[in-house]
């Protein structure tokens, strides 16, 4: 069934009236989610008509209906990707058998463990990000943040749907303390460290949505692959909603490089004083908060070296990414994987069985994909004929997880000094005073086709309307 | 460099804006034909596969997936030009107006057409300007039936017949190779209005009977699909049951590249199968009222079928003077014969067809079933192997000289 009834009190292509003892434990979390919605979405928000996307079928056609809404009207809901016929385990040890319908008792925690943790991000980043809607920069930027928002809440229901549709009681309760945890809260902290941090301006949330969100597509596309098939099922249709959260970030980022450009050549400058007196965001202090998200993003991905994460793939639970597209056994017996560690002082390499470096394997999947995406971003600056160029930083650099935690790593991979790290963390990491800088900038532009002087104009409006259309009414 | 092509078939182009696309893997994983690939710079759509279902352009986040290009037929941006581009390319002047365009449907069938080829193929450079698309959906031509004759016996195991349309006052210039569009009347199971058929015409530019304003066609009876299965043609039924005087919708005329050489001493190597006949009828017919002008080149012809009572224009055919034609006949499903196919005789005459491919007057036209390329293909190579010549090196410098033509269904 793809078709998306919504007539029913939650949309959903699950026949959930067909099993009323789950229809009725979700609707009596609704009201519950609902509250945390109001609490802890968008501030001040809820009365506005946003020009939202929607999906009305899960089938291409159909995902992307485009209209006003408000958004605690918006259909939240359960939609699973249309299934296989014959869907089959392929990799780790249940190589070759029949998918999983139901939960494998003796993987039932650890699958637990999984949907939990993909799902404490998804509120997570709705209450790091709700006060942005305060500063933004224009309508059209608004309108992308609470697209994001009211999606990480759609991505909340689908592990709800799990939780309470395979893990019983447990499941139940771990549904409801997916609305109690709070980011950043000292006594009741969302899971994941980067989930706790500030999210508090516009450059912030574009570098958190380029890269952290690309975290959350990385580990999407890991469990679409997983032998257990509703959790494959989900988080495939998940992705096709995650796409829109990275390219609000690549694009938010390549304006505002656009738009620094811009200053820069009225300016005939490159002093970062000079283009922070005309309004705009200097390149090094948007190297700095790359360097930043990049690194808390790289941690996320686990420890190089995890029982857990060999565990998980051969029990068939988390895959690789585009594991379907990889020409090797699948099984990673023998399978080695270098692994990065630190050695009187320099950065080495060692061979590590590949089964206990999936999360290095993961992680450098995902740094290719985010190098790429800097490539274009600098293609912004040649193409304004600006010689300045961003990097990536190594991926050991500012590391709190696995064994590089310990060691102090300069951008460009160099083991350095505890002095030394004082000395230059300062060029390295946004600085209190960069975010301060940045935070002055962040004041509201509402009008229609108005932009904040920081960033430049998107090329093309959303679902093809004009830049200066009205994407949010505040009534 | 696009812009420069005359005849001009214009196509709308599907491409996707690498300035905008963040490389999502969205399109490529919703396209239901696989159209869209990527490298590690660009994602990309291949218009040979492309059949514009718009599947993928809803579900792009960031609205680069819509982007439209004209082009000519017979220049589309190909996958390595695609994989190149830091920016779109602008739209060239092609010098014909929006409406010329070739709906992409028409564009689909011909590309699917003529992929045997391997790429697009520049007409033979004496061609004659074609016309097209200057009847549309919207506009169609109507013809009215003058003649529907049976080109098969009673007895044969298929219906193949010759049908003659006119125009009347209105203006419908074809030459020999290019196809004509049938709209069938009433609509799909689905309530959808039917798609357009391509018949390629069987007749020459002036004319069935010359100097009046018609065309023919060589239209089978289709009732089975390619797998066996049996399955009634909109179409080539309703073609097939009309009578005189009836009104049929006309779309096209379409086709730029599968056009005839005009020069004197250029010469003609067809292969055909069934009703793949008709655009080597029509070419043949032309050459044949042109006797008289002793303009020299050879024609050579390569015909199977399954029997010769199944075989169309078999009798008008044996009539031609040998010294205008060499034909031959390659009979599949003849009662106390071993199975002769077009390749099998393309091989028995290796060294006349090996001379052929050399001369470069000499224009090779490929059509037939879809099953006929790979035997086609195969013959040509190992002929090539026998006289020293590389076909997999040849083939693409004589699409690139205009000199092969294929197409199949």
């Amino acid at each position: 069934m793809t078709s998306i009834d919504y007539s029913e009190k939650i949309p959903n292509n699950v026949d959930l009236a067909g099993d009323r003892t789950l229809q009725r434990a979700l609707e009596q979390w609704q009201p519950n989610f609902l509250n945390w919605w109001s609490d802890m979405g968008p501030d001040g928000s809820q009365n506005f008509d946003v020009y939202l996307r929607t999906a009305v079928s899960v089938e291409p056609g159909g995902w992307a209906h485009f209209d006003h809404v408000k958004m605690p009207d918006y259909r939240w809901g359960i939609f699973l990707a249309p299934a296989e016929t014959d869907r089959r385990i392929h990799f780790g040890e249940h190589l070759g058998e029949p998918a999983w319908q139901d939960v494998p008792g003796e993987h039932r925690a650890n699958l637990r463990r999984i949907i939990v943790t993909q799902g404490d991000t998804e509120p997570a980043s709705v209450e790091q990000q709700r006060h942005l809607g305060l500063t933004c920069p224009s309508q059209y930027d608004l309108r992308n943040l609470f697209q994001v928002n009211v999606e990480e809440g759609r991505h909340l229901w689908a592990m709800v749907y799990l939780l309470h549709r395979y893990f019983g009681r447990d499941g139940r309760e771990e549904a409801e303390e997916l609305l109690q945890r709070r980011s950043g809260d000292t006594d009741n902290p969302r899971i994941l460290g980067a989930f706790n941090e500030k999210t508090p301006d516009w450059l912030a949330f574009f570098m958190f949505t380029y890269f952290t969100d690309r975290d959350g597509k990385f580990q999407l596309c890991a469990l679409a692959e997983s032998g257990f098939d509703p959790l494959a099922r989900t988080t495939k249709f998940m992705l096709t909603e995650e796409a829109h959260h990275m390219f609000v970030g690549e694009s938010g980022v390549a304006r505002i490089l656009q738009r620094t450009c811009e200053i820069m050549k009225q300016q005939a400058t490159d002093d970062p004083a000079r283009i922070r007196a005309a309004g705009a965001i200097d390149l090094p202090t948007i190297q700095r908060y790359l360097n930043f998200h990049f690194s808390v993003t790289v941690d996320l991905f686990g420890a190089d070296q995890s029982s857990n994460a060999a565990i998980f793939y051969n029990a068939g639970l988390k895959g690789r990414f585009e594991e379907g597209k990889r020409a090797d056994d699948h099984r990673l017996r023998d399978a080695q994987y270098d692994i990065l560690e630190a050695v009187d002082g320099r950065l080495a390499e060692r061979a590590a069985p590949m089964q206990n470096a999936l999360n290095e394997v993961l992680r450098d999947d995902y740094i290719k994909d985010s190098v790429s995406g800097i490539g274009r971003w600098n293609k912004v600056m040649e193409k304004a004929g600006i010689a300045t160029r961003l990097t990536v930083p190594h991926k050991a650099f500012n590391r709190k997880i696995g064994t590089l935690a310990s060691t102090r790593v300069s951008p460009d991979g160099r083991v350095v000094s505890e002095a030394d790290w004082a000395e230059h963390e300062r060029e390295w990491l946004a600085t209190p005073e960069d975010r301060a800088f940045v935070a002055s900038l962040m004041g509201r532009v509402v009008e229609p086709g108005r932009f904040a002087n920081w960033i430049a104009p998107p090329s093309i409006g959303i679902n093809k309307q004009p830049i200066d259309f009205q994407y949010v009414r505040f009534n | 460099m696009k812009a420069d092509v005359a005849p001009t078939e214009v196509i709308r182009q599907h491409l996707i804006d690498p300035e905008i696309c963040i490389r999502c893997n969205t399109c490529e994983e919703t396209c239901p034909v696989h159209a869209i690939s990527h490298d590690g710079r660009n994602y990309v759509v291949d218009a040979a596969i492309c059949e514009g279902c718009n599947a993928c352009i809803s579900p792009c986040p960031t609205g680069s997936i819509d982007n439209w290009r004209q082009v000519s037929l017979t220049k589309v941006y190909t996958l390595d030009e695609q994989f190149a581009w830091d920016v779109l390319p602008v739209q060239e002047d092609l010098g014909v107006d929006a409406a010329a365009e070739i709906p992409q449907e028409i564009a689909r069938i011909t590309a699917d057409a003529s992929a045997g080829q391997g790429g697009a193929a520049p007409p033979p450079w004496s061609a004659a300007h074609p016309y097209v698309n200057l009847h549309t959906q919207a506009l169609p031509a109507i013809a009215t039936v003058t003649g529907n004759y049976a080109l098969t016996a009673e007895d044969a195991s298929s219906d193949i017949r010759h049908i003659v349309l006119d125009f009347g006052a209105t203006a419908f210039p074809v030459l020999e190779g290019q196809t004509i569009g049938i709209v069938p009347p009433g609509t799909d199971a689905q309530g959808r209005p039917h798609f357009v058929r391509l018949y390629s015409v069987a007749s020459p530019r002036e004319g069935e009977r010359p100097r009046y304003n018609n065309v023919a066609l060589t239209v089978k009876r289709v009732t089975a699909d390619h797998a066996g299965q049996a399955v009634k043609g909109v179409a080539s039924n309703y073609l097939c049951d009309l009578s005189k005087g009836d009104a049929v919708k006309i779309v096209g005329p379409f086709g730029t590249s599968f056009l005839m050489p005009n020069h004197p001493g250029s010469s003609l190597l067809m292969i055909c199968t069934g009703t793949g006949s008709a655009p080597m009828r029509a070419m043949t017919e032309r050459r044949r009222r042109r006797i008289a002008q002793k303009e020299g080149g050879e024609l050579m012809l390569f015909f199977g079928a399954r029997a010769p009572e199944e075989l169309p224009y078999f009798g008008p055919l044996l009539k031609l003077p040998r010294d205008f034609i060499d034909i031959n006949f390659a009979f599949s499903r003849v009662p106390g014969q071993p199975k002769h196919y077009v390749q099998d005789l393309i091989r028995r005459r290796g060294d006349d067809v090996a001379r052929l491919l050399r001369d470069d007057q000499c224009y090779i036209y490929v059509c037939g079933l879809r099953g006929m390329e790979e035997g086609v293909a195969e013959a040509f190579r190992d002929l090539c192997r026998e006289h020293a010549m590389d076909w997999d090196a040849l083939l693409p410098e004589l699409r690139s000289k205009g000199r092969y033509h294929l197409e199949t269904y």
